[in-house]
């Protein structure tokens, strides 16, 4: 007999699994289906129908969908994504680097954004509805109302074009030292963060004040306990799953945020290939890009699920 | 409208303001949206209220004109994310059993990837046109107004007038838009707010993306990708849209945050 905590865990990857396996027939069938004829569209209107055949056959779509989405789910479980129909080159060698600097983006983003985030969202319990709470929040839903690539500019605009304090073009390459690269993406790394940081913050703040509102917290205050040593000792540890729930939602959407990002800073990430290629109607690598993005979203997801059964104390010693 | 408070009132006034600007443009606008009148990037000037952008043509009609055309595509998108996922997550409370399980489970299928990386697939293959930027933005937002729907319905189905009905005879599409629909009404109307507000933002992403509205037509999120060239140089054009959304979406929160209150005190709490 498994314990029950294990089976927990077990059927919640699986699920997961499953999941990925229904979104990759999805994005097959988004891009191959839809519209009637890939290549036509590919083409144009205007194309000679000799021409739209060539492609056709190149493209392998004359073979029926259910053959052609099997292979490409099996060639991209071992990692062959095939060739970029824009410039025949591999794909995923061009991902794999292009993945690396989106991760460090996104890794720098992170590593500053979640300490902030459950900093302020204490801060903003300990002084609930004074000053400190007001302009917290104010800030940050501010932060929430624009898109992205606004706040991108903005912030461009004020730190690299009017204080000239970091580069407003984030290009990196392999030469760079680690502190170079961190200079670079000063600027991506702080819109990131400032757009994680409102959702991060307002949802620590939720959690604890949930907590607060419970019997033990009351009876702490009454005990006379220091409102910060209540916070952290007593309403912070009950607070940590849903803390951590936050954290890792809050980081699938950064991976979806850094898109935008990478296009306003031209930083040789994942969001600015997929981009382009979008655009050049480059079927493959949109199919590839979305696997990925799908994927990395639905894991970080996963690990949310994981963390809060793990923290769950009844689930950890069922009776 | 009574007891009204002063932020609500105020965010409804600057709501009305935007879209009685955007339904009158050809009439409030000084210029035409395409004609050029002056220099690049001229400063603000009294001919030229807000300056002019990177063709020079008037920045302040551009910004009527994209005005109309994002509220536009938002407003309709927004229509059609609520038609569809109220009526698909009514049906699917009021059927239950199988129905629900398969509606459920496909719309959290959906849900599991990332909208923006979700339309960027469809719009690969897809001809980008207002027509069909409207239907990719409202489907991938009526999986939103679905999970909310279903919810309410859900509590909503098992009030005593509605079985009170059921026993009367009558049907299931009487059930959902004679008893759930009047019901549900209020918190589907706060949430149409913020899918309003998340339309607009979207549609501005992706034109801003370059898969958006095309040019030669004026939207937000195309002015901003018209002069982005121009911020390096000191030239502040590309950031007057991010007044335009901001002014737009914190009044329409105001609005929508009066509404959830009122109908969340009105009903003892159902629908937080």
């Amino acid at each position: 007999m498994m314990h029950p905590i294990l089976t927990l865990l077990v059927q919640r990857i699986a699920l997961s699994l499953l999941l990925l396996l229904a979104v990759s027939v999805v994005i097959f069938v988004g891009t191959e289906i839809l519209p009637g004829d890939v290549a036509r569209v590919i083409l144009g209107q205007g194309a000679p129908e000799q021409a739209v055949e060539n492609l056709r056959a190149q493209m392998g779509l004359d073979r029926p969908a259910t053959v052609r989405y099997f292979e490409w789910l099996f060639n991209a479980l071992q990692g062959d994504f095939g060739v970029a129909l824009s410039n025949r080159r591999d794909i995923a060698t061009a991902i794999g680097q292009r993945l690396g600097n989106t991760m460090f983006l996104a890794a720098v983003a992170a590593a500053f954004a979640v300490p902030l985030a459950i900093f302020l969202g204490l801060l903003a319990v300990r002084y609930q509805n004074r000053w400190p709470d007001r302009l917290i929040s104010g800030v940050t839903l501010t932060a929430i109302s624009l898109p992205e690539f606004l706040l991108g500019y903005v912030i461009m605009y004020v730190f690299a074009v009017q204080l000239g304090w970091f580069p407003s073009v984030s290009s990196v390459h392999g030469g760079m030292s680690f502190w170079q690269k961190l200079n670079a993406v000063a600027l991506p790394a702080m819109v990131l963060t400032l757009v994680v940081l409102a959702h991060m913050m307002r949802m620590t703040r939720a959690a604890i004040l949930n907590v607060m509102q419970s019997a033990y917290i009351e009876t702490a205050e009454l005990k006379g306990l220091r409102k910060l040593t209540l916070i952290f000792r007593h309403a912070m540890p009950n607070a940590i799953a849903p803390i951590v729930n936050v954290v890792m939602i809050n980081l699938a959407y950064l991976v979806v945020g850094v898109v935008v990002i990478e296009v306003v800073f031209v930083y040789p990430g994942m969001g600015q290939y997929l981009v382009d290629h979008v655009s050049r109607r480059d079927v493959p690598v949109v199919q590839a890009c979305g696997l990925i993005f799908a994927t990395v979203y639905i894991g970080l997801n996963l690990v949310a699920d994981l963390v809060s059964i793990l923290t769950n104390p009844r689930l950890r010693h069922p009776k | 409208m009574k007891g009204m408070p002063i932020s609500a009132a105020l965010g409804l006034f600057v709501t009305a303001l935007f879209f009685l600007a955007a339904i009158f443009a050809p009439w409030i606008a000084p210029y035409s949206p395409t004609q050029i009148v002056g220099d690049l990037w001229e400063p603000s000037s009294r001919e030229h209220w807000l300056g002019t952008d990177n063709l020079g043509r008037d920045l302040l009609t551009r910004m009527i004109y994209g005005g109309r055309t994002t509220i536009f595509v938002a407003s309709a998108a927004t229509l059609l994310s609520f038609t569809l996922g109220a009526i698909l997550g009514f049906t699917a409370a009021v059927y239950g059993g199988w129905v629900d399980q398969v509606m459920s489970r496909a719309n959290d299928l959906v849900m599991s990837i990332p909208t923006l990386i979700f339309a960027l697939v469809v719009l690969s293959v897809m001809p980008v046109t207002i027509p069909i930027l409207i239907l990719v933005i409202g489907l991938l937002d009526s999986t939103r107004v679905f999970r909310l729907s279903r919810a309410v319905a859900v509590d909503i189905n098992v009030m005593d007038y509605v079985e009170a009905a059921r026993l009367r005879g009558e049907g299931q599409a009487w059930v959902i838009f004679r008893e759930i629909l009047p019901n549900a009404l209020s918190p589907l109307v706060a949430e149409l707010g913020l899918r309003f507000i998340f339309a607009i933002l979207f549609i501005s992403t992706l034109s801003f993306l370059g898969l958006g509205v095309q040019p030669p037509l004026a939207d937000w999120g195309g002015i901003v990708r018209d002069n982005r060239e121009g911020i390096v140089w000191g030239i502040p054009a590309a950031l007057i849209p991010a007044f335009a959304i901001v002014t737009l979406s914190i009044s329409v929160n105001l609005v929508a945050d009066w509404m959830l209150n009122r109908t969340t005190s009105l009903k003892g709490g159902r629908g937080v």
